[in-house]
């Protein structure tokens, strides 16, 4: 196909702390 | 608003604002070029002259269509809407969630392009963190972590299993108060492996989150930049144990993490030495260090290591073709989740949510500051007194740093580490450009890859 899409953006700051994922989901 | 490029075959166009990112084909990738500054009529004229007669009129109008699709649906040329709320990020109330425990400022070996000086950070003594410092910093962690439930704690030296035993007491501490603090503790911890045994594997499979296991690659490689203090290699003390630490591991998180130098720029050969070891997950990056070191990575080094980068990224995919896919640490990418916003654009947290803490207790923005003895912040005991120093780090976001705030890496990358930019240009509002140009193209093929999986997965 022409044009092929791979992927169609204060936060609660459970997730990870030097790449993390989002812990609320 | 976007970036585009090409890659290992692919056309790929990536909507910095919004997230999307589009594999399209030649003509797409032309078009969208001129989208912007020229007519329809005015990109058909072009795409003519350069194609001949590869594509009709019917084609580029369909093809303009497409794009103006996209524009509307908010997949292209995304306005960013997140620069003027940003403004007041120094007034965020935040909060401690993480520490980095220095549990030992001593070490057994005597890495060369070692930060912390083998444990000294910048001629410290030596010292190994009490069990009381290390409960009161947990204490301290708990006290000012506001609402947050999930509370990180990550064991660094120095070497950390030289002090084991406090580890230990720490961790069971931290069990014994988390329930009734409504809190989780994760705890981590980075060795260099050469005390690991059966005890420590037990204890790390039961209570440690993630192990980094250091290891630069091939034996020759390794062992000249990270020798004993006798100055031995490390490589066939360190090995054995760790394919044993990570055969017992199971499914834990695990990373065996590498540096590569200006000494082997060819650090793909690294990562193989290392895949070849039987280990699956993988991080090897590259040596940040003062240009007066003959290992540095020079600005003339950077076509090469982003030559080496298009390599692993090839490798990497040919191994996932093969049913037997490695992570490389920094490729990894969640284009359909990953964290929101508001943690891309405030980084790693460093000097707000993350703290150091010494032997002593007392307390820094990142481990990577300890060095700098004017970044003191207070101690455990009597909490943070310099406030000023965390009002500093609140403003660390990618729009308060004049060379993120139109970088194309910016929502991936979040503004770089701090401590690198205060090292290389004495304030932290700045950025090592040697480190933005390696991670714009560690993006680029992060985001290839995932295009190619995505190929793969399709059956095409």
């Amino acid at each position: 196909k022409r044009i092929k899409t791979l992927t169609d953006l204060g936060g609660c700051g459970e997730c990870q702390t030097c790449k993390t994922s989002c812990t609320v989901g | 608003m976007i970036h585009q490029y090409k890659n290992n075959g692919y056309n790929i166009v990536l909507d910095i604002a919004s997230g999307s990112v589009h594999v399209v084909d030649d003509l797409v990738y032309d078009m969208i070029e001129m989208y912007q500054d020229l007519s329809e009529e005015q990109i058909t004229d072009a795409i003519v002259k350069k194609y001949m007669s590869t594509y009709s009129n019917e084609d580029i109008h369909e093809a303009y269509e497409d794009i103006t699709a996209l524009k509307e649906r908010g997949q292209l040329f995304t306005e960013d809407v997140y620069k003027d709320v940003i403004i007041d990020f120094k007034k965020r109330k935040t909060v401690v969630k993480a520490l980095c425990l220095h549990i030992a400022h001593d070490c057994n070996l005597s890495c060369k392009y070692c930060f912390a000086d083998e444990g000294s950070y910048n001629g410290k003594p030596k010292a190994l963190m009490s069990a009381e410092v290390g409960k009161r910093a947990l204490d301290f962690l708990v006290e000012n972590s506001g609402n947050r439930v999930n509370l990180e704690v990550d064991f660094f030296g120095g070497e950390p299993l030289m002090n084991f035993e406090v580890i230990k007491e720490i961790v069971e501490y931290g069990r014994s108060i988390e329930k009734a603090a409504g809190k989780n503790f994760r705890f981590t911890l980075t060795t260099n492996g050469i005390l690991l045994n059966d005890e420590i594997t037990e204890f790390c499979n039961r209570e440690i989150s993630n192990v980094v296991l250091s290891l630069d690659g091939r034996k020759c490689v390794n062992d000249n930049m990270r020798p004993s203090v006798n100055g031995k290699g490390s490589y066939d003390i360190i090995v054995p144990k760790f394919q044993r630490f990570v055969e017992q591991r199971g499914d834990r998180s695990y990373y065996v993490r590498g540096t590569f130098t200006r000494n082997n720029l060819d650090f793909v050969e690294d990562f193989k030495a290392m895949a070849d070891l039987g280990f699956k997950e993988i991080s090897i990056e590259p040596v940040v260090a003062s240009e007066e070191s003959d290992y540095s990575i020079r600005e003339e080094d950077i076509e090469t290591i982003c030559a080496e980068y298009d390599k692993l990224a090839a490798y990497l995919i040919e191994l996932a073709k093969k049913g037997k896919p490695i992570t490389f640490f920094h490729y990894m990418l969640d284009l359909n989740g990953g964290p929101c916003v508001y943690k891309r654009l405030s980084g790693c947290g460093s000097g707000t949510e993350y703290l150091a803490v010494t032997p002593d207790g007392d307390l820094y923005p990142c481990h990577q500051f300890v060095s700098y003895d004017d970044y003191k912040m207070g101690n455990v005991f009597d909490g943070i007194e310099k406030t000023d120093i965390v009002d500093e780090f609140k403003l660390c976001n990618v729009y308060a740093k004049e060379k993120c705030r139109d970088c194309f890496a910016r929502f991936y990358c979040s503004g770089g580490c701090a401590a690198n930019s205060f090292q290389f240009h004495g304030n932290i509002l700045d950025a090592y450009d040697i480190g933005c140009k390696l991670q714009r193209k560690r993006v680029e093929c992060a985001i290839m890859i995932k295009a190619a999986l995505a190929e793969l997965e399709e059956g095409e």
